[in-house]
């Protein structure tokens, strides 16, 4: 009877309020835009019937004909892609140095990147909109260094988004690679050394290839989130940096055309379930590993 | 004899304390216990022997109630304890790892199971007591399991399973985790603490040498079956299968064919153009049968000189020899490359003993130093 | 004792630098006279000042703590039981369901979180404010609670709970007694993390929150929209200082756990 209770609670609370709003959404992608209340038709009060005849995939034909939304997804994907990349550059190095810090700093550095990340986000996102603006600090310095005399346009492009997301996810790539590189065995590296390899030869022959599902799962942890991201695209993004969070919120919020935000929503959890998957695998044989 | 010997389970009269009837126990497809039959007597020193994953925890946790039996059924003083929850089963367990509640006090430990039967205050106090002077921990009641040493928290997770005066006592490989000095001192202190309580015991261990030592009887398994149950002596000087002689110490097993030489007497032929063995056995042979001889290295005389008048006598030359301190093993490799191991207690000092490598020793057994065995 | 090479004392020092700057210039600013940010006109606290005059601003922060404080009591109760049901549970009907439920928000969109959570709460016809932000917020971060203590209840020596039923508790005892507190500290990181989880949240507050219920990063996001403001630096600051303080102590107090547990360790080779 308890373990029932137990189970229960929290299953029926997850039924209702995570899987249930899901199948609402998916439901809604297939319905109409009306001006009602709530803005789509059918509802549930027409009957089981008429929803099931009047259910269609216009919303999706819909996606594809409009060309916003596909060009969204694909530059979505690219500035997820392009910024794990510049994510793994910036964080590799830092990990790796925190691997090979002295043991009575490790405790420290492990704050300091423990640190932004219980910080606000909104806050971490805002402080660059003062750096990255035309009269901003980072322009300020340059000008004075005598290297530019115009100010450079960084704020409201794509170049702030990617430097916004670097800095923002930058912790997610650290801790996973530096957990893989704390755990290996430093003898394995001057056993490299040892049959002949230099030290260059060996980081990459060596530390690198056991290192690398910390790598694999810092990168998910960077893109999956990086994909759907909206707060940094509409702060420090621009007119022209197209995300697909940023536009399902403003089909939302904006335009009230509830149908086509779901479908936009429904399209971006099938383009994330390739990456997902992939990532659960990459943490299950880690797991195995470690048994 | 004028003492009475402890043996209860030669009394037909006597009923068992637990009693395990065609017990069987299922884990998906894996057999980890086989039909057992096992019947085990109050205030006996029960060990259960055998190599890791032959059943002996799955057996100690079925008495627990943390595994349920698949078929056949385990009485506790004549009442099925199938139903019973762990919670409310008379039987106590001292877990391998100790299982000691980290953020409790050694004494919060020992009064944890006097608490959940709402004992009063000083009932408890006072029991607690009694078990910290029973295992000498007085000094360290208010420390946490993690600020005493190995052998405290051993002597803790004892003291803590008998605080309730449990009819049973399960002790899971209860000294495994201690190095070996200490292991041979908390043995005799274990049965010290079995006889002042009167408890039943029962151990599971894969150690042999601690299962001899401490148990009234051992109960020796192989893939969840139980091979033999005897007393150690019984097990040692009787083993019932080859099993069970080649797991319990150091032993010679000569195969051969068996020809019945008179009463309870027989003629081992076991090698070309070697002489047979003579050997007695009470179990029958008949003509022809394939037979183990089965014989203790300390059994086996070994001398650079051919000795006298002995029944069983053979050459060969010394190929390695094990020096122990106390003893000395020589592995005696005999003319049609057997190896035959003897033994010697070590009563003078090395400079004067005068075998070694290569020489040519002769090596000789009474009949009645071995035992011949089926299989 | 090992040395940095340059090269890795370059990489330490860049990274932090990068991490750190931001939020020091942010900082910085908020002692700033000027209304201008990026015009430094000499030391002033009052933007200070006029962010506690700031009712608007006073009011979300105070919904944003109420939201957090109970949406993560909410969700430490209910992910420790998801992960005492996952890692203890055993196998029961629609466990695989049960599993992918629990993982699979920490890696959803929070725009198709919000959105999905904003059309159910719509068709129930629940009004949406402080009651849906706590819905919403104590269903994503109950998720997160349960992978903290699960990741701590699969290490966790179940021999310890068999020993509490073997001395005669009953299966809530030995939770109780034995369990929990063993994996208190596991369950309070959970509870942090839920609480600031909530409180950083803006996009499914943004959904879920009605005109009745607006929470400070909803507040925050509004304002920073026109562009950077003092007051809001201010307001940085001190969110900045109150995360530091609480990071610090909490490092502090491990390696004093951890330098007491190794003299534990040392007495006990003493005492044996």
């Amino acid at each position: 009877m308890r373990r029932a209770a137990l189970i229960l609670v929290p299953y029926v609370w997850l039924l209702v309020l995570f899987l249930a709003p899901f199948l609402i959404v998916l439901k809604i992608s297939l319905s109409d835009a009306a001006l009602a209340i709530p803005p789509y038709a059918p509802t549930l009060k027409d009957g089981i019937a008429a929803l099931i005849r009047e259910l269609d995939f216009e919303n999706f034909v819909f996606l594809t004909e409009d060309d916003l939304y596909w060009k969204a997804y694909l530059s979505s994907l690219r500035i997820a892609l392009i910024s794990t990349v510049l994510t793994l550059m910036v964080g590799y190095p830092i990990a790796y140095g925190m691997a090979k810090a002295p043991d009575e700093w490790r405790a420290t550095l492990m704050m300091l990147v423990i640190l932004p990340f219980w910080t606000s986000f909104l806050i971490r996102v805002y402080a660059w909109m003062g750096i990255l603006s035309n009269e901003g600090l980072l322009n300020q310095l340059l000008t004075w260094l005598g290297l530019i005399s115009e100010p450079l346009i960084i704020l409201n492009t794509t170049t702030a988004v990617y430097i916004g997301i670097v800095y923002t996810y930058l912790p997610f790539m650290i801790l996973p690679i530096y957990a893989a590189l704390d755990r290996l065995d430093a003898s394995l590296d001057e056993a490299a050394q040892d049959l002949g390899c230099t030290r260059t030869q060996a980081f990459w022959l060596v530390t690198i290839p056991l290192s690398r599902n910390g790598i694999v799962a810092g990168s998910f942890l960077v893109f999956i989130p990086a994909l759907g991201e909206f707060v940094i695209p509409s702060l420090l993004g621009g007119s022209g940096t197209l995300m697909i969070g940023k536009v399902l919120w403003e089909e939302f919020f904006n335009n009230r055309d509830w149908p086509v935000a779901s479908a936009v929503a429904v399209i971006l959890l099938l383009i994330l379930v390739v990456p997902i998957v992939l990532f659960q695998r990459n943490q299950q044989k880690q797991q195995e590993a470690e048994q | 004899m004028s003492q009475t010997v402890f043996a209860p389970w030669d009394d037909p009269n006597e009923k068992p304390l637990i009693r395990f009837q065609n017990v069987t126990k299922r884990f998906g497809d894996f057999v980890a216990i086989d039909d057992l039959t096992l019947d085990i007597f109050a205030q006996e020193f029960f060990a259960l022997l055998g190599p890791s994953g032959c059943g002996k925890t799955t057996m100690m946790r079925m008495l627990a109630g943390f595994e349920t039996v698949t078929e056949g059924r385990i009485e506790l003083a004549g009442k099925d304890i199938g139903p019973v929850p762990p919670n409310e089963r008379a039987v106590n367990m001292m877990f391998q790892s100790y299982a000691l509640f980290p953020h409790l006090s050694v004494w919060e430990n020992i009064a944890f199971g006097l608490k959940r039967d709402r004992k009063s205050k000083a009932e408890i106090d006072a029991r607690v007591d009694e078990m910290l002077k029973l295992v000498r921990l007085e000094k360290f009641a208010r420390r946490k399991p993690h600020q005493i040493s190995g052998g405290q928290r051993q002597r803790v997770a004892l003291a803590r399973s008998l605080a309730k005066a449990p009819k049973l006592l399960l002790l899971d490989e209860p000294l495994g985790a201690l190095d070996k000095k200490l292991r041979q001192d908390t043995q005799f202190e274990l049965m010290d603490i079995q006889e002042t309580t009167g408890t039943t015991f029962v151990i599971v261990t894969h150690d042999q040498e601690e299962a001899m030592t401490v148990a009234s009887r051992v109960a020796v398994m192989d893939e969840g079956r139980i091979i033999q149950v005897a007393t150690p002596a019984a097990i040692y000087e009787y083993p019932n299968s080859v099993y069970v002689a080649d797991f319990i110490g150091d032993v010679n097993i000569i195969q051969g064919i068996a020809t019945p030489s008179g009463d309870e007497s027989y003629a081992l032929n076991w090698a070309e153009g070697q002489p047979p063995i003579t050997a007695t056995s009470q179990t029958k042979f008949a003509e022809g049968q394939k037979a183990h001889l089965a014989i203790r290295p300390e059994k086996i005389s070994i001398s650079s000189e051919k000795p006298e008048g002995a029944v069983n006598l053979l050459q060969g030359k010394v190929l390695d020899i094990a020096y122990l301190g106390n003893l000395s093993t020589y592995h005696v490799a005999l003319p049609g490359g057997q190896v035959i191991k003897a033994q010697t207690a070590n009563t003078r000092r090395i400079a004067r003993r005068n075998i070694t490598w290569e020489d040519p020793v002769w090596i000789s057994w009474t009949a009645t130093a071995g035992v011949m065995l089926e299989q | 004792m090992k040395r940095l090479s340059w090269f890795n004392v370059t990489s330490l020092s860049l990274g932090f630098a990068f991490l750190y700057l931001p939020m020091l210039v942010l900082i910085f600013y908020s002692f700033n006279a000027s209304k201008l940010v990026t015009v430094w006109a000499g030391f002033s606290t009052k933007w200070y000042g006029t962010l506690f005059q700031n009712e608007a601003f006073l009011d979300a922060a105070w919904v944003t703590i109420k939201v957090a404080v109970i949406s993560s009591t909410f969700a430490t109760i209910l992910g420790t039981m998801a992960a005492y049901v996952l890692v203890r549970g055993g196998r029961f009907m629609g466990r695989t369901l049960f599993s992918g439920m629990i993982y699979a928000p920490l890696v959803m969109p929070e725009v198709i979180t919000g959105l999905s959570l904003l059309l159910l709460f719509i068709g129930i016809g629940l009004d949406r404010g402080v009651l849906t932000i706590v819905l919403a917020h104590t269903t994503f971060a109950m998720c997160y609670v349960s992978v903290v203590v699960s990741s701590r209840l699969v290490t966790f020596d179940r021999s310890l709970e068999e020993a509490a039923l073997d001395l005669g508790s009953t299966p809530w005892e030995a939770f109780r007694l034995v369990t929990l507190p063993i994996i208190a500290p596991a369950v309070i990181s959970g509870w942090l993390l839920a609480f600031t989880l909530s409180l950083d949240d803006l996009v499914i507050a943004s959904f879920t929150s009605g005109p009745s219920a607006t929470t400070l990063p909803i507040k925050i996001f509004s304002a920073v929209r026109l562009g950077v403001s003092p007051e809001i630096n201010a307001l940085s600051t001190i969110m900045i200082l109150i995360v530091t303080v609480g990071v610090v102590t909490a490092s502090l107090v491990t390696k004093r756990n951890a330098v007491r547990a190794q003299k534990d360790a040392q007495a006990a080779e003493r005492a044996g």
